[in-house]
Parts: structure tokens; C-alpha cells; sequence
């Protein structure tokens, strides 16, 4: 199964997202934003991390115009799968892939730290891994991760049951206080209404390995390539 | 390029344009010896800021020579290159430095901060090395005034800033907040990066009719004057005007530059490079040709700018980040600039590679500087002075100052937690939440004595780093506090089992010229040169930041010490918290309750006085093989070394660490301050099962280090028997809440 990720100018997280889909057993390329053609035979894309373009004007606005993304959409139309993870995820919802927006964090600042997140949904491509309502630790590292949509969208989302990640306390409850961020219902990840598409704001890439205290987020990349 | 030959002045120099430029009468003699003439304007700017203290080091060298700068592990020593360099095995070498960003943080502490940082990534880089971590040791003032709280703001984020969106893992170093930082904070950022050795870029030039190629960011007015006029002085009422030469830096140009440079050096086609940090143009093309002996001619309207109408003195001597000056072999130019257009880097030619040995400089058709590069440089001409030293007066006073009538008196409970809620003492997580300490999925542990990350291109091989330093100790005593900056360093890197391998450093010091301060300064480099001989821990470079006081306000000697260490195996790296119920508690090392300097004469008496801790550096070197030996032989669940606080304060913080376990401890007798908050030096907490106590009393014994047995670890509770009983969560959240509740808006 063929894996590619996207290096935009600004991404980051590109090596880590490698890293964590070959030990999944991925064959991957790295693929540059200024291709227009995705390689042949692409099961799943990765948008890794990072700052895009240095988040300037608006994270992930500028890396929608990249020169792939054209052919990315084309992907998404298609039924391919897509994980976004934090500026990917960013660049999903500018690309208009998924609904709503990223705004920066109600604090104010940049938080990194490991947070509690509940499976809500468990019967995407991509979570079939995980128990439903299974609480896994994974970290965070983001300023602008606040996830907003207007009440119909989130409506909308709750109602199709695409919210697939909410950060909870360790107990799984949603509660404020395990909220990082301040985003709406503690919103962590969605899915599209195709359910091809995931964006989340937290990293399983950087838990795909014991040595790094846990490998909570393989299951992420290892539940589409059954 | 035009072939005037004729020199051409903007300004008449004379001596008092040069020492208002900085320069000193003696110096500008010299200058006029050296050249035979007097130089152009932008002649006597160039000499300005390669002759300033920051970039001549005129005042430091010859006491930093004293150091110990070889050993087994170095690949390049200090001095030969911008970072030095350490095998690591299997053909994989870590470039590590420390530098300092005071003045300008202290000015605009965003900026300031932010452009430290990728200064000293750009270090890493240059050579060819993929930067891995970031560490940061920050020392500022009394956090409850208004001043500090903008300070610490401003330097945290535009830490976080750069180094979050460049992409390196920030993984631990140190904040110490005291008074005499109060107008002067110390912003000291390291940073450490992996290079194939058979990729290691050298910045210098050679090879007469290559190109010479600018790359990275247009130059702007940004910093023009920043080594020599704001980083070689100390603070005053003028120091605020020099804010608008203050850089500002731009990390996804770096991470691009980062990107770009990695790939041109890989790719064979760079002959030399170097970055572009205090004194910009004129520091790289007249270093990178100074170090072959070769020459380069310049023309300087090939230099893209930002600004329209830039003199030829301003495009020398701009500091605009995120640049960086190569020789190419020539030929491979069209490889070298597609590289560069596809990480949206511009790259133009500027000049070539000559064989007089001159920086020759054209400008707008005018023939503007024509200097001996060797005449300039470090090393070659620039100016290297002794200075007068004197034992400071003070010293009587806090020798005499007599601290056994508190070191007898009995802690209490009022006292431990003022210690643990004291800014310098309480969790940092306010600040390090702000980093990334985990991108590029390398870091193993952020929460022990020291950071560690894994080496993914050595399976099972791992580095730990820390930066450590109190001044306290160095103000009171400069020899000893130099001793002990590394001695703790290196403890701390053993504590997750790591071999100290070889140090960085960065000396923070007030005005050379005040004999006071050059005494300070020559005691604390051959305490840390006593002690870096005898760990086998050689320099592998740093930096001098002088005159750091105001009018009020002379910090305490403040020696940054970087440790490198080296793990053999990953699945060994040792914790400081406790692992099993029921383990015991052991203390390795000596009791002498020393609590001259200490957190808690400072705390509760508002006295900075007393000795400075006693240092033995065998015994140090015997605790560490111990621990090391301790670790590697899995005889011990959990180590951490006491320092700032005591005993108390670093049982505390293993429990604290420990998601619900804590400790009894018990002392043979009182729990005395001397005991319980004393910062005598070379100590280790220990904690470890029956089964492992065994095996690790003989290893003690053979190595002669003295271990007592001070407690258990329990479920929730922390008690310190005479002193405190209580829970695990009570004294987290203390130690959670201080910082955060200071800095609430």
C-alpha cells in the first residue's frame, strides 16, 4: 500500500510522518507541494504538520494554493483517504475538505503537552483500530487549534456522528478543563461526509514508537491498510 | 564588475569617527599601522565590528585558551569551526553550541530572543549538521516586578516562536530569577545537530576564480551596529534608542535556508560556507578568507536588498537574518542556484575567490575597501588584551558572613514551601509548554536531570544534553562556582545515563575593564578548565557576552555550562521518578549541610553570602562512574541530583514527577536547614527494590562513594519526617500554580 506525504515549504512534521507510516508497514514517498501529479497508485495522503509557508496570512491558507493540492482535491473527490494532522489539518479546512476553521488557541499561546482524547467514533477507515470511546494520550503542539464552525456545521457533524476525536480527561469525560484549546464540544479531529478525509489537531505520529513513551497513534495509520 | 581602483570615502575617517564607532584610541593607531593609510568609512566600520568585543573575543581569548580543547571523542576542536564537533559512532558526528542574545533581548525581548535562537541554529547547520534539539537557559529578575514578567513573556514566546515553526525539538535548559538580572536578562540559547561525517561543510574559502554566492534573506538596514554598539557595552539611558538596530528574524526563511543549505552541501558543490550573524558581510567573506589565506573581490550591488539606496558601510555591516555566505566550485553555480530556487531561496553571485588575501569591496561603480582579511580576524590582527584583575572587596564580606547559626537551626514547614513556590525553584511548565519538545520524533525524555533524544540514524544510541550554572555560587566563590557548573552538568547527564562527553559554554560577565569583574572572569574559567580536565570533558566552543550591567545592576558571573553526553542504549535511560511502591530511598554521596548561596538564605534571610558549596572533584568523578555504573548494571529505578533547595526540594520533585507515588524519609537525626535545604555539592537520590539495593551497596563500596538509606517510597503521601507530612497532590499543585499565578494578566 502506497503512502504519500506532502512536503509544503514550512512543513515540519514531514520526516516524523514518514517515520511513523513506514513502521506501519507503509511504502512511502515524500512528495514536494510543487508536483502537480500525485505518484501513481497513492492509496493515502498525509498532510504532516509544521508551519506552511510560516503560517503567514493564516495557517494553511497559502499551501492551499500549492501546486499538488489541485490534484489532492482530485484524490479526495475520488474517495482517497486523507489524514490531515494540525497544520494538515489546517490546510483541509482552508481547502474547504472540511467544514469550519482553526482559530488560535483561547489562552492565547502555544501549547505543546500530552493530552487525553476519546475515540468517539471508532468506525472510520481510519480509527477502525480503537475501541469505541477508548481514551488514548497523545500529544499536542499548536497556537492555533480551536476548532470553530457555525451551529448549523456543527449541528451537521454531531448529527452524522463525524466528530471522531474529543479531548477528554483521562476518565474520558468531556469536560472544560480537558479542553487545550477551546474548541467547540472539545472537538479534536472530524471526518468528511464521505468519510475519507480526517483532520485532527493532536500528533499519532509522534506516539507510533515505544522507545518515545507510547505508540498510541500507530493505530491511526495501520486501521486503512486492511 | 567595474575595476576602480581608486579608494573612495564617503566620510572623512578619523579618530573620532573610529571611537565613536567603538574602537579605542590604541586601536585606531593600530588600524593606521596596519593599513599604512587611513581607512575608507567603510574600511573603519568593518574593523568596528570585527574588532568589537562580541566578534574579536579581544578581551577573553587569551584566558578561554587555557581551556582544554582536545580529546578522544572531538572531531573539530573549538575555534576551527562555527560549532565543534563530537563522534558519536558510526559515522555520525553532533555539532553543539551555546551563545548568548542578552543585549538585544533585553531591548525588544521578542525579537531578541527569536533571533538568538536561529543564530545559533544557523551555527549548527553550516556545517552540515541537521539541527535535533534546542535548550535554553534564561536568567532574569525578580518575577514579581512588571518589567521581568514582559521580559519572560516576550523571550518565551519568540523562543517558542522561532524554534516551533523551524522544527527542532526544544528540550529543556534552565530559568533562574535573582535581582541582579533585573535589567540585564540572560538569554543563552544552544542547540545541537546530527552530520554524516562525510558531509561536514568547513566556512572556509579556497580555490582562486570560484564564485562567492550569497544565499537566503535580501540584506536590510536591520542591526547595522548591533556586535559593536549595542552588544559591547553595558546598559544605559542611550540603550533604548538603539532599538530600531535591533534584527528581526523570520523562521520559515530559515527553515527554507536550513533545507537549502543541508541539500547544496550534500550535493558536493560547496567549497565553504558560513552564516551570517554579528557583523554580516564583512565577518564572513573577511573569517572565511582569512582562515585559507585566500582573498575575495566583492561587488556589492549584486547584494539583493530590502531597502533602497543602501551605503556601502550599511550593506557590510547589517545583521539581517537568515543569509548565509558560500564559495562554490566553479562550474557548478547553475547546480548550486537550482537547489536554492527550489526551496524558494534566493541565491546570486556576488564576487569571487582571490589569491592576495584582500577583501577588495565595489559599490555603485566606487572602489570602497581594500583590507588584509587576515589584518581583521580573530586569530590573525585583531587586537587580544590582558587585563587588569583584582579579588573583589565584596568578597571579604561574604567570606566572613557566618552561616552555621542557620545551617543548625530546624526547618519548618513554612520554609519548604516558600523553597518550592520561589519562581527559580517552582515547575517551568508555563514556559516549556510554550516549546515544542517533540518535533522530528526523536525525544525520549524531557523530564529528567537532563533532555534526551534518541538517534534514529544510530539504532539504540541516544544524547542527553542539559545546560546548567548557579551563579550564586560563582559571584561567592568564581573558582569553585566555575568547578561546579560543569561538575553538575556532567552529574546531570549521568542521572539518565549518559557519559559526559565534551561541553559549550557561555560566559556572562559585567565590564572587563572593571578589574573586579576580570578577576571574576579569570577565577571561573580555570575552575571550569580544573574540572573540564579532569571529567575529560574538553571546550568545544561557545561565546563571551561582556558587559552585561546597567547602572544599578552588575549580574552575578554567570558561566552557562552545555553538556553533551552520550547513551549507549536507549532502553536504559534512567528518570527521576519513583517507579515501585516500596522501593528504597538512598542518598549517594557526602552530607557537609552547607547552605552558604543557597536558595534558602536568599529566600528567608535575603542574604546572597556565605562559601560557595565545597567541590571535590574526585569525589565528583567517582559519582558519576557510580551512577553511570549504577544504571547501566539496572540497579536503581529512579535518579536525580540534588541542587537549588536541597535534599527536601529534590524529593519533592521526584515525587512530584510520580504520577501517584511519594516517599517517607526519615534522618538519623534533626531535620536541621543544614540538612534538609543544603546544596552540598556531588549528591544523587536513588531509589531502588531490596533485590537491586544489594548489588548496588558493593557497587558503592568498590567505588568508595558513600550511600545512606533515607526513606521509602509510599503510596500519595509525602512526608520528610520533622519536617512535613502531607500529599503528593498537594505539593504539585503548589509547585504547579507559583509561576502561572505570577504571570495571570
Amino acid at each position: 500500500m502506497n503512502c504519500s506525504v506532502i512536503t509544503f515549504p514550512g512543513s515540519n512534521c514531514d520526516h516524523d510522518a514518514i517515520f511513523a507510516a513506514e513502521l506501519a508497514g507503509w511504502k512511502v514517498k515524500n512528495v514536494w507541494h510543487e508536483e502537480r501529479i500525485l505518484p501513481i497508485g497513492t492509496d493515502l495522503i498525509i498532510l504532516p504538520g509544521g508551519f506552511s509557508y510560516g503560517d503567514y496570512l493564516r495557517c494553511g491558507a497559502i499551501a492551499r494554493f500549492s501546486p499538488i493540492m489541485h490534484d489532492v482535491v482530485k484524490f479526495a473527490e475520488k474517495g482517497g483517504y486523507i489524514i490531515g494532522i494540525c497544520n494538515g489539518f489546517q490546510i483541509l479546512t482552508e481547502t474547504k475538505l472540511l467544514p469550519g476553521v482553526l482559530l488560535r488557541n483561547n489562552n492565547l499561546m502555544f501549547r505543546c503537552k500530552d493530552v487525553s482524547i476519546r475515540v468517539t467514533n471508532n468506525k472510520t477507515a481510519f480509527t477502525n483500530k480503537y475501541v469505541e470511546n477508548e481514551v488514548i494520550t497523545l500529544p499536542i503542539a499548536h497556537g492555533d487549534g480551536n476548532y470553530y464552525a457555525d451551529e448549523e456545521v456543527i449541528n451537521e457533524l454531531e448529527g452524522e456522528d463525524r466528530v471522531v476525536f474529543r479531548y477528554s480527561d483521562e476518565n474520558g469525560n468531556i469536560t472544560e478543563d480537558a479542553n487545550p484549546n477551546g474548541s467547540i464540544n472539545n472537538i479534536a479531529g472530524i471526518i468528511n461526509g464521505q468519510g475519507n478525509v480526517l483532520g485532527m489537531m493532536p500528533h499519532p505520529e509522534r506516539y507510533s514508537d515505544k522507545t518515545l513513551s507510547s505508540d498510541a497513534g500507530l493505530k491511526m495509520f495501520l486501521g486503512i491498510l486492511e | 564588475m567595474q575595476e576602480e581602483t581608486k579608494l573612495f570615502s564617503e566620510i572623512e575617517v578619523n579618530k573620532e569617527v573610529a571611537i565613536s564607532l567603538g574602537l579605542t584610541e590604541e586601536e585606531w593607531e593600530n588600524i593606521l599601522k596596519i593599513m599604512g593609510r587611513v581607512p575608507t568609512y567603510t574600511e573603519i566600520g568593518m574593523y568596528s565590528v570585527l574588532w568589537s568585543e562580541h566578534c574579536s573575543y579581544k578581551n577573553s581569548i587569551k584566558q578561554i585558551k587555557t581551556l582544554p580543547r582536545s580529546g578522544t571523542n572531538l572531531l573539530v576542536e573549538a575555534g576551527e569551526e562555527n560549532a565543534g564537533l563530537v563522534d558519536v559512532g558510526g559515522g555520525y558526528g553532533i555539532a553543539f553550541k551555546i551563545e548568548s542574545h542578552n543585549h538585544p533581548s533585553a531591548i525588544e525581548p521578542f525579537q531578541g530572543a527569536a533571533t538568538g535562537v536561529g543564530g545559533i541554529l544557523r551555527d549548527i547547520f553550516t556545517m552540515g549538521a541537521r539541527p535535533i534539539a534546542a535548550l535554553n537557559s534564561l536568567r532574569l529578575g525578580d518575577l514579581s516586578s512588571d518589567r521581568t514578567k514582559y521580559l519572560l513573556r516576550g523571550i518565551v514566546s519568540g523562543i517558542g516562536h522561532y524554534g516551533n515553526a523551524f522544527g527542532v525539538p526544544n528540550i529543556g535548559g534552565e530559568v533562574y530569577f535573582d535581582d541582579c538580572y533585573q535589567d540585564n536578562p540572560l538569554v543563552n540559547a544552544m542547540a545541537a545537530g546530527i552530520v554524516d561525517v562525510k558531509n561536514i561543510a568547513t566556512a572556509a574559502a579556497s580555490g582562486v576564480g570560484n564564485p562567492v554566492i550569497i544565499i537566503g534573506s535580501a540584506t536590510g538596514r536591520d542591526g547595522i551596529h548591533g556586535a559593536s554598539l549595542l552588544a559591547s557595552r553595558e546598559f544605559d539611558e542611550h540603550t533604548d534608542d538603539m532599538r530600531p538596530t535591533m534584527q528581526a528574524g523570520d523562521p520559515f526563511a530559515e527553515k527554507l535556508l536550513l533545507e537549502a543549505t543541508l541539500e547544496l552541501i550534500a550535493s558536493g558543490v560547496v567549497v565553504g560556507i558560513q552564516d551570517m550573524g554579528a557583523a554580516g558581510i564583512s565577518c564572513s567573506t573577511c573569517e572565511m578568507s582569512a582562515k585559507t589565506g585566500v582573498g575575495m573581490k566583492i561587488d556589492l550591488d549584486k547584494v539583493p536588498q530590502r531597502e533602497p539606496d543602501m551605503s556601502a558601510y550599511e550593506i557590510m555591516l547589517s545583521e539581517s537574518q537568515e543569509r548565509m555566505l558560500a564559495v562554490i566550485t566553479k562550474g557548478k553555480e547553475g547546480r548550486a542556484h537550482s537547489i536554492c530556487k527550489k526551496w524558494g531561496v534566493n541565491s546570486v553571485q556576488i564576487g569571487e575567490v582571490t589569491d592576495d588575501g584582500l577583501v577588495r569591496l565595489w559599490h555603485k561603480g566606487k572602489y570602497v575597501a581594500e583590507l588584509k582579511a587576515e589584518s581583521l580576524v580573530l586569530g590573525g590582527g585583531a587586537p587580544q588584551y590582558d587585563r587588569e584583575a583584582t579579588e573583589p572587596k565584596y568578597l571579604l564580606e561574604t567570606r566572613a558572613f557566618d552561616t552555621t547559626k542557620y545551617e543548625t537551626q530546624l526547618a519548618t514547614e513554612e520554609e519548604f514551601w516558600k523553597i518550592l513556590t520561589s519562581p527559580t525553584i517552582a515547575s517551568k511548565r508555563w514556559i516549556f509548554e510554550q516549546y515544542d519538545s517533540q518535533v522530528r520524533t526523536n525525544t525520549v525524555s524531557i523530564k529528567g536531570d537532563a533532555g534526551v533524544i534518541r538517534l534514529k540514524e544510530i539504532p539504540g544510541k541516544a544524547i542527553a544534553l542539559t545546560t546548567d550554572s548557579n551563579s550564586r555560587y560563582t559571584y561567592l566563590e568564581p573558582y569553585n562556582g566555575g568547578m561546579i557548573a560543569v561538575c553538575e552538568a556532567a552529574r546531570n547527564v549521568a542521572c539518565v545515563g549518559a557519559l559526559p562527553v565534551a561541553i559549550t559554554n557561555c560566559l556572562n560577565f559585567g565590564n572587563p575593564y572593571d578589574p573586579e569583574v576580570y578577576w571574576q572572569f579569570k577565577e571561573t574559567i580555570r575552575g571550569m578548565g580544573d574540572a573540564c580536565r579532569a571529567l575529560d570533558t574538553p571546550v568545544t566552543g561557545g561565546n563571551v557576552s561582556f558587559h552585561n550591567e546597567s547602572k544599578e545592576f552588575a549580574i552575578f558571573p554567570t558561566p552557562t555550562i552545555g553538556m553533551l553526553g552520550i547513551i549507549e542504549d536507549v532502553n536504559k535511560v534512567m528518570s527521576a521518578n519513583f517507579k515501585n511502591i516500596g522501593d528504597s530511598i538512598y542518598m549517594l554521596g557526602s552530607e557537609r549541610m552547607e547552605i552558604g548561596g543557597s536558595e534558602y538564605l536568599k529566600l528567608m534571610h535575603n542574604k546572597i553570602s556565605g562559601k560557595a558549596p565545597i567541590i571535590d572533584i574526585d569525589e565528583e568523578k567517582n559519582l558519576i562512574t557510580t551512577i553511570l555504573e549504577l544504571i547501566h548494571k539496572e540497579l536503581i529505578n529512579s535518579a536525580h541530583d540534588i541542587s537549588e533547595g536541597g535534599i527536601a526540594i529534590c524529593l519533592a520533585e521526584k515525587s512530584i514527577l510520580s504520577d501517584s507515588l511519594g516517599c517517607e524519609v526519615e534522618f538519623s537525626d534533626n531535620a536541621t536547614v543544614g540538612r534538609v535545604f543544603g546544596e552540598t555539592q556531588s549528591r544523587i537520590i536513588v531509589s531502588a527494590s531490596a533485590v537491586q539495593a544489594k548489588e548496588m551497596m558493593k557497587v558503592c563500596k568498590k567505588n568508595s562513594v558513600n550511600i545512606i538509606e533515607i526513606g521509602t517510597v509510599i503510596e500519595d503521601k509525602f512526608i520528610i519526617n520533622g519536617l512535613i507530612n502531607t500529599d503528593v497532590k498537594t505539593i504539585r499543585q503548589k509547585y504547579e500554580e507559583a509561576i502561572p499565578s505570577l504571570m495571570k494578566i
